[in-house]
């Protein structure tokens, strides 16, 4: 029989199946393998967590799920409305977390502020910055991390990061996953639940996540979908649609950040139908002809692809031993 | 001016020093693609621009960042040799 042409269809699911399925599983991880009485998801106010919230509801009843909102002083001023707003839809508890002051106590802006002036002299009190990653889509250069800045009058200046301000940016900016994780894991230990992870299958797969900060959980229901899925299953558990219509973001920079910006370079559905021919050993002319990419773009992110996933073996990477354990059991 | 035999020893001890895979005895040609053999990512392309900034006393444009100039030793060397000649340089 003949494959079908790809498509933004292939990747359509059957969703009420789909969901049931990831319920019995999510039952079955967290009450046999886990042996935890509930799920605590962190909500950000994003599809995904959305997504995740529903979909533990409707595994364990909203009851034995606990969501926790954590807003810090440089979250999108829409971020704690939203959260409610899918946790309230989900129909499951809540709880308000503030890490701002945790953040300050470990340093996080005071450092990565540090970092951005060894290359932004001026950047000060006042200021906003984000990082940002040159889309793919702008020709043959390489993809260099720059902070753009925007001061209190408005004013935006750019800079290209030396290797050591990217790399302390970034490890204090880890913060903020990090500590939101360790409040996930004092109610999940205080409840007896299980910590219930959030990243889809492009987050997992590129390593768009910090290590032992979101890229930690329990167990990760949604880890196999790609994000036009995530958006497809959003709309069937009733995720609301004001959370279905905001654009990706991180969230974890002041300036407002789109995760294409940051991190894939390519719209997330283009994206999504570039992984999964390549997942499929897919010519690179199949997946121009179903994205509307040129050919040779596609073949830049098929070597993007592999070069991410080059960088997510260390994340996924658990504590390595350097011998093997003889136990009996 | 720094001649081409010296430019290339001093990126491939960098290269060595710095990027444990090609430290740990991968024979890089001058051609090898040093992203594709997976010696550098993209934080270290910014890392490989500030070696050449500070030890050859030039200043490289976003426009100049490019596989051609950046991406086999070959290239570093010629890139380099390129943005030196007519200048004291260093070295």
């Amino acid at each position: 029989m003949a494959r079908a042409e790809l498509s933004a269809d292939t990747l359509r699911l059957d969703a009420g199946r789909a969901v049931d399925e990831i319920a019995e599983r999510l039952r079955d991880a967290v009450y046999k393998d886990l042996r935890r009485r509930g799920a605590v998801v962190g909500l950000s106010g994003g599809v995904d967590s959305s997504l995740v919230a529903h979909l533990c509801a409707h595994a364990f009843g909203p009851e034995r799920v606990l969501g926790v909102l954590m807003p810090e002083g440089e979250s999108a001023p829409d971020t704690l409305d939203l959260s409610r707003v899918s946790a309230e839809a989900a129909g499951v508890e809540t709880v308000v977390e503030d890490i701002t002051e945790l953040l300050r106590a470990a340093g996080c802006y005071q450092r990565r502020d540090a970092a951005i002036r060894t290359v932004l002299p001026e950047y000060g009190e006042g200021w906003k910055a984000k990082i940002v990653l040159p889309s793919l889509l702008g020709g043959s250069r390489y993809s260099l991390f720059t902070v753009v800045a925007e001061s209190p009058e408005g004013e935006r200046r750019e800079a290209r990061l030396t290797a050591t301000a990217y790399r302390e940016v970034v490890a204090a900016t880890n913060f903020k996953q990090r500590v939101r994780k360790m409040l996930e894991y004092y109610h999940a230990d205080r409840l007896d639940y299980a910590v219930v992870g959030t990243p889809n299958r492009l987050e997992y797969d590129q390593g768009f996540f910090v290590k032992n900060g979101d890229g930690s959980a329990d167990v990760k229901p949604i880890a196999h979908l790609y994000k036009t899925q995530v958006y497809q299953l959003a709309e069937e558990v009733g995720v609301p649609a004001v959370i279905r219509e905001r654009p990706p973001t991180t969230d974890t920079y002041a300036l407002e950040q789109s995760q294409e910006e940051f991190y894939f370079s390519v719209p997330f559905d283009k994206l999504d139908l570039c992984l999964y021919a390549r997942n499929q050993g897919l010519p690179a002319e199949e997946a121009a002809a179903a994205t509307g990419l040129d050919v040779e773009l596609v073949e830049r992110v098929y070597e993007d692809i592999e070069r991410k996933r080059r960088g997510a073996e260390y994340l996924h990477a658990p504590p390595l031993l350097v011998a093997e354990l003889d136990r009996r059991t | 001016m720094t001649s081409p035999e010296t430019i290339e020893q001093e990126v491939r001890q960098f290269l060595k020093d710095n990027f444990p895979l090609s430290a740990d005895g991968i024979d890089l040609g001058g051609e090898d693609s040093l992203i594709e053999v997976g010696v550098i990512d993209s934080t270290g392309v910014l890392e490989l621009i500030g070696f050449i900034e500070e030890r050859y006393e030039v200043e490289i444009a976003d426009e100049e960042v490019l596989p051609e100039n950046l991406d086999s030793i070959a290239n570093i060397t010629r890139f380099v040799g390129e943005k030196t000649a007519g200048s004291n340089g260093a070295g």
